[in-house]
């Protein structure tokens, strides 16, 4: 593994290099070098196996970081290649050309997130949300909470315990 | 004064096939370690289905297609008869002969396929042309037989050929003619519809097949008719095989018995594609059926 | 050789109703082969939405009775699985449970069947295929609901995408509470049907039929990409 880092490292500017377990690292890249990265990573270094794409969503920083895992089957071995792009008309290169089912999470991060990936196949239509026309759900400044009790006719009545409060209460009532 | 004697024993073909029916999904249950249905469930089944509020048709074909289907089971019980030796119980098979009952068992489906056609649903489509090509090949062997019991006895006429086989088992055609009888009993598991050849309305993998779109009223003709053409083929078999029956109590225990074995069949072994069971139906049962044209 | 097309597409107003309206359900103006043109409006002219009608118990007290009676010992299922509750139904026709016994039964198509099983949580989605099933359903029909998402939301209640309250959008006959429920809390459930059939208060069909405007509306307000008739049977 240290091997295959140092291989990348010569040929990619690599910002941030995270060792997770002895067979699961996590590399940071600019926005521009993470389709070349990816292509390497599969071609070169033989992580065939894609397993997920995934986004979180740093809305203090305006951005959006995009997680890219890959799997080495013969070898074992965990790569994740991680990217920040602007939050703001966010898009991405679309990396359906390498695995087909790339698509399927990108068209899951349109819907999601908001994040277009432009020529993806399919990327504009529904994928578990029909007739969405709110902000899309997964992002932070969108208030789930809000739009249940607005949309979904709430049973009133309905109280909530904080789980670490209430086992207090009930397990040490004298303190 | 005739049809009332024929509506008497359609009664009681109706209520012993539908207890029969009830009996034997007991039986079934008992065989998967289950209590299973109370015995009178499928008379519950039945006055449900004919007292569901609305109803729609999605045309004259869809709303014939049950009346069709009924018809042939009916058709059969006209022209069979029930009790060797009884002129009540005879019904009117002085005019018609077996053919005619061959005729009555293929139209009914014939009609269900013009009916499921038109219910449009895609399902019950696949159902009934698995169900007619199926039932196709069924035909071949069960024409081989009767074929050759026709040649054993010189006639169609179903009396005679119960008359040519009273006094004793050993006269039965199951004695004299045993390779047309093998024929005949390995179609009838096709007949029946049970496993292993019930890919017809497979329940899991095609959901119900021909009947998807019926319901309601429509349903519970669909139901009349099963009791009725179960029961009726199995006394088929009976008059033609074993040596028919002479009171009631030999007929209740002699189609029974006859129908039990499909059942039992289907208790024991799983289901075949369709491809399979055509393949089935024109390698042994058909072969069975040329030896027995041969060896008559 | 390009197939020549006899039909123009009329393209849609941008009202807030035709937001998500499907491409293959727009209005299309046909030519016949005899010349005259004629409008097709693939959600009015291919289905059949006329609205549902109250169907009046049989006037005989004794004979409804009988009738609910059997009902009553006669079930069948729809076997429409949603959310996790699905998986607990299938053990009700082992060996363990038997629901046979009672005259529970299930069966594969909507037509056929009485007693739709609303198995746990809903999504936007899934409520759309629920409601299509439960029209097609014929009438008397019931409805069971399990687990606390059908009732509240359960642990879904602050969900973006799952409905709070069944009985917004569809009459429900029995709640079976629990998070899921066993199948003897649901087999408790089929025993409180059959005691609500035979009192005759299993008239949900009819509920929906009276209130049909007030149910409609509650299901257009959420499922927003519509793209099927009013009432589809």
């Amino acid at each position: 593994m240290k091997e295959i880092i140092n291989n990348i490292q010569e040929k990619f500017k690599i910002s941030e290099v995270t060792e997770q377990r002895e067979n699961q690292y996590f590399i940071s890249v600019e926005k521009k070098d993470t389709i070349q990265l990816v292509t390497y990573l599969k071609d070169i270094e033989k992580f065939t196996n894609f397993i997920l794409l995934t986004a979180v969503d740093w809305i203090e920083k305006g951005q959006f970081q995009l997680t890219y895992m890959l799997n080495h089957p013969s070898k074992k071995l965990d790569i994740g290649v991680r990217t920040f792009i602007e939050r703001e008309n966010a898009t991405m290169d679309s990396a359906h050309h390498l695995w087909e089912h790339v698509a399927t999470f990108q068209r899951e991060l349109k819907e999601m997130f908001g994040i277009d990936f432009p020529g993806s196949p399919r990327v504009d239509e529904p994928f578990l949300l029909e007739g969405w026309d709110n902000i899309p759900p997964m992002r932070r400044d969108f208030d789930t909470k809000k739009y249940s009790e607005e949309t979904y006719f709430p049973r009133p009545g309905r109280s909530t315990n904080d789980p670490a409060e209430h086992m207090k209460k009930k397990l040490y009532p004298n303190e | 004064m005739k049809i009332v004697y024929v509506l008497l024993g359609l009664f009681i073909i109706i209520n012993y096939g539908l207890l029969q029916a009830g009996v034997l999904r007991r039986i079934t249950a008992r065989v998967g370690k289950r209590i299973g249905v109370p015995f009178y469930q499928p008379y519950i089944d039945l006055i449900k289905n004919y007292a569901i509020r609305s109803q729609f048709s999605h045309g004259v074909m869809f709303y014939l297609g049950p009346v069709f289907r009924l018809s042939g089971g009916v058709g059969i019980f006209l022209f069979m008869p029930l009790i060797f030796g009884n002129e009540i119980f005879s019904n009117y098979s002085m005019a018609g002969d077996l053919i005619l009952i061959m005729y009555f068992m293929f139209i009914g489906m014939l009609g269900m396929a013009l009916g499921a056609g038109e219910g449009g649903h895609p399902y019950s489509i696949i159902g009934i042309t698995r169900g007619l090509s199926q039932f196709t090949t069924v035909e071949v062997p069960f024409t081989l037989a009767v074929i050759s019991i026709a040649i054993q006895y010189q006639t169609l006429s179903i009396t005679e050929i119960v008359a040519a086989q009273q006094g004793g088992i050993m006269h039965w055609t199951l004695m004299t003619n045993p390779l047309a009888t093998g024929a005949a009993m390995l179609s009838f598991l096709g007949m029946m519809m049970y496993a292993p050849f019930n890919v017809v309305n497979a329940p899991q993998e095609n959901p119900l097949g021909p009947p998807t779109e019926f319901h309601g009223t429509f349903l519970g003709m669909l139901q009349t008719n099963r009791v009725i053409l179960g029961v009726m083929e199995a006394i088929l078999f009976m008059n033609l095989f074993f040596g028919g029956a002479t009171n009631w109590g030999i007929l209740f225990i002699k189609a029974f018995l006859i129908y039990f074995y499909p059942v039992f069949v289907g208790a024991v072994f799983p289901r075949y594609r369709i491809d399979q069971s055509i393949r089935w139906f024109l390698y042994l049962p058909t072969a069975l059926g040329i030896l027995a044209i041969i060896f008559i | 050789m390009a197939e020549e097309k006899n039909y123009k597409i009329i393209q849609p107003d941008n009202s807030e109703e035709n937001k998500f309206l499907k491409p293959e359900n727009y209005k299309r103006e046909v030519t016949a082969p005899d010349g005259n043109t004629f409008i097709v409006d693939p959600l009015n002219d291919y289905f059949c939405d006329a609205k549902p009608q109250p169907h009046a118990p049989n006037t005989i007290k004794v004979v409804e009775k009988f009738l609910n009676w059997a009902r009553s010992q006669s079930i069948w299922v729809l076997g429409f699985g949603t959310g996790c509750g699905s998986i607990e139904i299938y053990p009700l026709m082992t060996p363990r449970f038997d629901a046979y016994r009672f005259g529970v039964q299930q069966r594969p198509t909507p037509r056929q069947s009485n007693l739709m099983i609303i198995s746990g949580y809903l999504s936007v989605k899934t409520l759309k295929r629920a409601i299509r099933s439960y029209e097609q359903m014929q009438s008397p029909k019931f409805v069971m609901a399990l687990g606390s998402c059908t009732i509240n939301g359960g642990m879904y209640w602050d969900s973006y995408n799952t409905i709070n309250r069944l009985d917004h959008y569809m009459p429900v006959d029995v709640y079976v509470a629990g998070c899921m429920p066993r199948p003897e809390a649901l087999l408790a459930g089929f025993m409180e049907l059959k005691k609500r059939i035979r009192e005759g208060k299993g008239e949900g069909a009819n509920q929906y039929a009276e209130n049909f405007d007030w149910y409609k509306a509650n299901q257009k307000k959420i499922i927003k990409d519509w793209n099927m008739p009013d009432y589809n049977w």
